[in-house]
């Protein structure tokens, strides 16, 4: 098992942003390529993951095919930010691996230990998840003191800037043959799986930061449930980006066999750096016949300061293949983090019968920008989408929705339910709502709905009246707002977004 | 076989109903008998969700939902095998519950196509507009309609009343065999209930009969029934007089619920 | 600007004839100006054919349209179309002021006297050059942003023949002006410029038709630019029609200027052709403007459609309400974009934008992209937008009355139309819509699940 090195808190404090709790630096004694985007970096990446060669292949072709489209940034989006130097960043940062970490819990830092209580992680997984060295033992319910509302049992991944450093609860999950692990170590483990889909659903030529992604990928989630096998707990990946400069770039690959089921979480931190941080990632999802997979994010990347600097530049691709008939693919996604995000959670309804959701909340404050939304495609019979996006723009932050709804020929009886809401708390911000529609059969059924406006000055005093100070009211009125959204995510999941809800809008009003 | 000397001659029949949600095993009528002869009113009452509702749009042919067993006849035809338009050339009339609004589509255009489709079907003549603009001025002056709403769309911003009066001028206009009335009563304030009523009451006679869906009893002060029929969880749980509403006002569906576990 | 510049020889054509046209026009210096800008203008862009890049005409391609070559139309044969021809085809009443144009130029013979008195003026452009000169300079060309578009651009160049509306203050009682643009039989495909510019006085009232016909089943380009310039307190009643030849190219721009209190209402009716645009821009511009715009579009064949619609509220309290109805059979496309943008500080402003569809046919096909984008927060906006079949209840209901499932449809259908078409306050222009479209109206039946036993 390897066993990053936490030691402790290297920003100093004139850095530190109050306001985000998350903001600690874990100095991790980290091997690092050189910075820069080449060829050689490329198979530098793949060598340290000890890769067969079909895949550094697959990554050159990747990177041979970005050099085509290197000029063709995507600037669709209703973002603005500086142009990205692409050789300004590394590309490869791992924790060397070390046997001597931290001998108790004591010596973690508290703020990772808060955050991992916060995400509701017992503590001997923590144990494993800071890389404190001890006995193995397998973890037991003993060791669960856990913190109000957390969740029995919840397998964690946790990837460190590029690399999976722990996952937890392996032998259970091995008894019913679901693997969940690194995708480094699955090409290891099942390396025909990870051929079969690796790129499937989203191909390295589909967009500008998939072909650099696919190229230069470190490392990411991957999960497999056989078919007829309902995951027994909920799995998690904890994501961090550490060293400075670097670029994160995972990749998560989750294949649900048929007739099985498997809901996954993902949280996302990062440390208070005054330069923006790039994270581009790619998650593909696969439902086979019958099979349903829920996946949840909770995404607190550092947003930046009140001044707009610093900050992580979230520019990611997820799509899921509902491939076979009666699938499911569900996306309930907490956006409250981040300078900038770019990102459209995405279904294709390929099998007859099968259902695509998205539920948003996406927060924007200060100075930062959401460019998000979905993509429903619907290409099989009675297929069925629903999209719910909540957007809130506070301070001089700026939301944005933007989704398509592809209903095709051959989709018959398709339907497609959209609503998206905005919120606008202040008059430096906003909200923007830029929905695509294409139906081309004349038995499908679409509806989109959208409505902006403040928080009522009704409801302000109706609350203010019940004795609730401004504050107070905007955020019982927001958290109310995204309701709809939190009760689809797991229920300490839940907790947690509204508490995210409620940090982030703190100081907006008054 | 004639009907002399005041023998009953059965319009409706229904036999041994069962019914499910279309597209899924969900059972609604489990087993409904029922036979309604020419110039009765029969009123079916029961709790929310007993399936009531269901009966009477299952007779009129709604699309969802799915007859598993048993059969529905009308004048001894099977009404099952004809698709609804034919039920309601047949004779057949359904006041909706929760009339639909057909935005753009003229009430007098759609009305006069419907009562012509009807004509047609027995034979006769197309109705000329004018005499089809006097019955239709009648039938909503009877109904208390403001005029102005035939200018509107099918009842595209009608209030709930106005669409259940809207109902009662095609009931006028259409002249059915057999009236279904679907919680007609449901959201009439007195005075509209009481015009309701006494349009149902004038077509009362030999030719006609009517079978009405009601929660309340309170529509029964109105419209005397000949028989009443609870319905309880998709059968018909016990069968009387109009006395038996009465009985049901003081003591509550819980009583009949008992009665039908007892008996 | 990310469009791509063309090749420049398939403008040939449009350069050779500025030439010509040049010598033949109307020659005041100050009108040459701006014609020659026009054409700098739509030298530098071409026409947006771009597919990369190409936000605006993402789901338009008018390729077709910069592919070929179309002539101006300097010869005008007198009596080439008849009076009766366009009573038979157009909507018409002698009690309106009618103005008439053929390929783009003025015909005085089948248009109404024009008007000049008491402060209105409702005349051919080009012969109110010299006595309107003032309210031309002050407004021409000031309001369409002939940068961004080439076919504004090369309007802008052959700018000579098309409407002038004036309209003084405090004026209730001018008669409905009807501009109708006619397309003839000729041997070549040619490209018709009709420009018009129409200003309204303060707490003026007018009612303004713009209808587009053909009597011509060959291909040809209709370039059109309207500006409308409503002053403080001012109400226009706007109605238009496309009624192009199927294999006919449109792309027009109706540019709306509002100041306070102003009101703008417009229906626009829009059969397809080849590739038709319809481009209605909005600028809220005052306090307690509004404007409410409808629309129709109908499609079949292998006809497209695009209705491009913007909406800017420049300044608070301003409203906007857009409804836009469409029925596409056949391969047909349709598009609908509509934009509405509050600008920052545009407070208390009320939007609404609703895009409905009935798609009749497996091949025929609907981009529909309602658009908020909001910089201010005292708002209340909304959109929407629906496509696809009539609910399985709402046919129930009918069939439930007695009336077979192809009438059903019809009245379904029709109703669909009738929604738009019932709020016409025009008498003469309602009535031909209502023959007119709901006689074009694709046949078709819905389907229902059938009840039944299992």
């Amino acid at each position: 098992m390897t066993s990053p090195k936490v030691i402790s808190r290297k920003t100093s404090s004139k850095d530190l942003d109050q306001d985000y709790r998350w903001g600690f630096v874990t100095d991790i004694e980290s091997e690092t390529a050189p910075k820069g985007l080449s060829e050689d970096v490329v198979r530098f990446i793949s060598q340290k993951k000890e890769e067969p060669e079909w895949l550094l292949e697959w990554r050159l072709k990747a990177y041979r095919h970005f050099l085509t489209i290197q000029d063709k940034e995507p600037d669709w989006a209703m973002i603005k930010y500086p142009k990205i130097d692409l050789q300004d960043m590394h590309y490869y940062s791992a924790p060397k691996k070390q046997g001597d970490g931290p001998k108790s819990m004591d010596e973690v830092d508290p703020e990772l230990i808060a955050a991992f209580d916060k995400l509701g992680i017992p503590i001997q997984e923590q144990k494993k998840l800071a890389g404190v060295v001890e006995e193995e033992g397998e973890p037991g319910e003993e060791d669960g003191v856990r913190p109000p509302g957390a969740p029995s049992q919840v397998a964690v991944d946790a990837v460190f800037d590029s690399v999976s450093v722990a996952t937890t609860y392996q032998k259970m999950l091995e008894e019913h043959g679901v693997v969940f692990c690194s995708v480094s170590e699955a090409v290891k483990r099942v390396p025909e799986i990870v051929k079969k889909y690796l790129g499937s659903v989203v191909p390295y030529t589909d967009n500008y930061y998939a072909a650099l992604n696919s190229a230069v990928f470190s490392d990411g989630s991957f999960v497999y449930i056989p078919k007829g096998v309902r995951c027994p707990i909920e799995l998690m990946t904890y994501f961090r980006i550490n060293t400075l400069d670097s670029g994160q770039f995972e990749r998560t690959l989750i294949i649900a066999e048929d007739s099985s089921y498997v809901s996954y979480l993902e949280g996302c931190t990062a440390p208070m750096r005054k330069s923006h941080q790039l994270h581009a990632a790619v998650v593909e999802l696969v439902a086979l016949d019958n099979a349903e997979i829920k996946y949840s994010t909770l995404q607190n990347w550092y947003p930046g300061d009140k001044e707009g600097k610093g900050g992580v530049y979230n520019f990611v691709t997820k799509r899921g293949k509902c491939q076979g008939v009666n699938s499911k693919i569900s996306w309930t996604q907490v956006e409250t983090g981040s300078a900038i995000t770019w990102k459209y959670p995405s279904v294709i309804l390929q099998g007859d019968n099968s259902i695509g959701e998205f539920y948003s909340v996406a927060l924007v404050n200060n100075h930062q920008q959401a460019d998000t939304g979905t993509k429903m495609i619907h290409i099989g019979k009675n297929t069925k989408s629903t999209i719910v996006a909540k957007g809130i723009s506070a301070g001089k932050g700026q939301s944005t929705y933007r989704g398509l709804v592809q209903i095709l020929p051959t989709a018959e009886n398709a339907t497609n339910f959209t609503q998206c809401d905005s919120l606008l708390v202040g008059d430096k911000c906003g909200a923007h709502t830029v929905p695509y529609i294409e139906v081309r059969n004349p038995t499908a059924r679409m509806e989109h709905e959208a409505s902006t406006s403040k928080v009522s000055d009704d409801q302000l005093f109706y609350c203010q009246q019940r004795g609730l100070d401004q504050e107070e009211a905007h955020y019982v009125i927001i958290n109310g707002f995204c309701r709809g959204i939190f009760k689809e995510l797991p229920f300490e999941f839940a907790m947690e977004a509204s508490q995210l809800l409620k940090v982030s809008l703190e100081g907006t009003v008054g | 076989m004639a009907s002399n000397n005041g023998a009953k001659q059965p319009l409706l029949e229904v036999r041994d109903l069962h019914v499910v949600v279309a597209g899924t095993n969900t059972e609604i009528l489990k087993g409904v008998d029922l036979t309604v002869n020419l110039g009765e009113v029969h009123a079916i009452m029961g709790p929310n969700g007993s399936g009531k509702s269901t009966l009477v749009n299952v007779i009129a042919g709604r699309p969802d939902y799915e007859v598993t067993s048993g059969e529905v006849l009308l004048h001894g035809q099977d009404v099952l095998a004809m698709l609804p338009e034919v039920r309601a050339r047949e004779g057949m009339f359904l006041a909706f519950q929760y009339p639909l609004e057909l935005p753009g589509v003229r009430p007098w255009q759609f009305l006069k196509a419907a009562v012509d489709a009807v004509r047609k079907h027995r034979g006769e003549t197309e109705v000329s507009a004018r005499e089809f603009d006097q019955m239709y001025k009648a039938a909503a002056i009877e109904m208390g309609l403001k005029p102005e709403l035939a200018k509107r769309a099918m009842n595209e911003g009608f209030s709930g009343g106005e669409k259940k009066r809207n109902e009662m001028v095609q009931l006028a206009l259409l002249n059915p065999k057999l009236a279904l009335l679907d919680e007609t009563d449901s959201g009439l304030d007195i005075d509209a209930l009481k015009t309701v009523a006494e349009a149902v009451n004038n077509r009362r006679g030999p030719e006609r009969s009517i079978l009405l869906v009601t929660h309340y009893q309170r529509l029964l002060n109105y419209i005397k029934p000949d028989f009443v029929h609870v319905l309880v969880s998709g059968r018909i749980a016990v069968s009387g007089g109009p006395e038996l509403a009465h009985e049901l006002e003081s003591k509550g569906y819980d009583w009949v619920k008992e009665t039908a576990a007892a008996g | 600007m990310t469009q791509q510049v063309e090749k420049r020889e398939k403008y040939d054509q449009y350069l050779a004839d500025f030439e010509t046209f040049k010598k033949s026009a109307n020659g005041h210096t100050w009108l040459n100006e701006i014609r020659t800008t026009g054409l700098s203008t739509f030298n530098a862009t071409g026409f947006p054919t771009a597919t990369r890049g190409n936000e605006e005409w993402r789901f338009t391609n008018v390729g077709p349209i910069a592919r070929k070559a179309f002539t101006y139309p300097f010869k005008v044969s007198a009596d080439s179309v008849t009076k009766e021809q366009l009573k038979a085809i157009a909507p018409w009443d002698d009690k309106w002021t009618t103005l008439v144009f053929v390929d783009g130029r003025f015909d005085e013979n089948l248009s109404s006297p024009a008007i000049q008195k008491n402060g209105v003026t409702v005349s051919n452009l080009d012969a109110a050059l010299d006595s309107e000169k003032g309210l031309i300079e002050q407004h021409l060309g000031r309001y369409v942003e002939s940068d961004k578009n080439g076919f504004t651009a090369v309007n802008t160049a052959f700018l000579r023949d098309g409407a002038l509306v004036k309209i003084a203050d405090n004026t209730e009682d001018t008669p409905p002006v009807h501009l109708l643009f006619v397309s003839s039989e000729r041997s070549e495909p040619f490209v018709a410029y009709p420009r018009s510019l129409v200003v309204v006085g303060k707490n003026s009232k007018a009612t303004l038709m713009e209808s587009y016909i053909s009597l011509t089943e060959n291909g040809y380009f209709t370039d059109g630019v309207a500006e409308i310039v409503l002053q403080d307190g001012a109400q226009v009643d706007h109605f238009r029609l496309m009624r192009e030849a199927a294999q006919a190219y449109h792309i027009t721009t109706t540019q709306v200027h509002q100041s306070k209190d102003s009101t703008f209402n417009s229906t626009s009716f829009a059969r397809g052709s080849s590739i038709a645009r319809n481009q209605i821009h909005v600028a809220l511009d005052g306090p307690g403007a509004a404007c409410t715009l409808k629309g129709l579009y109908l499609t079949d064949g292998s006809e497209h459609i695009d209705n491009n619609i913007n909406i800017d509220h420049l300044k608070p309290h301003t409203n906007s309400d857009l409804f836009f109805k469409g029925i596409l059979a056949g391969k047909s496309k349709a598009v609908f974009s509509g934009r509405v943008i509050v600008h920052k500080d545009a407070q208390k402003v009320l939007a609404n934008q609703s895009d409905k569809n009935l798609i009749l046919s497996e091949n025929a096909r609907i981009n529909t992209k309602p658009m908020l984008l909001i910089y201010a927060d005292d708002v209340k906006c909304a959109h929407g937008a629906t496509a696809g079949a009539v609910s399985d209840d709402v046919i129930f209901y009918m069939l439930s009355r007695g009336l077979d499932m192809e009438t059903a449809t019809r009245y379904l259908i029709q109703g669909f139309a009738h929604e738009v078409i019932d709020g016409i306050p025009l008498d003469g222009f309602r009535d031909y819509m209502d023959t007119y479209f709901v006689e074009s109206l694709p046949a078709y039946t819905f389907q229902m699940k059938r009840p039944g036993r299992n």
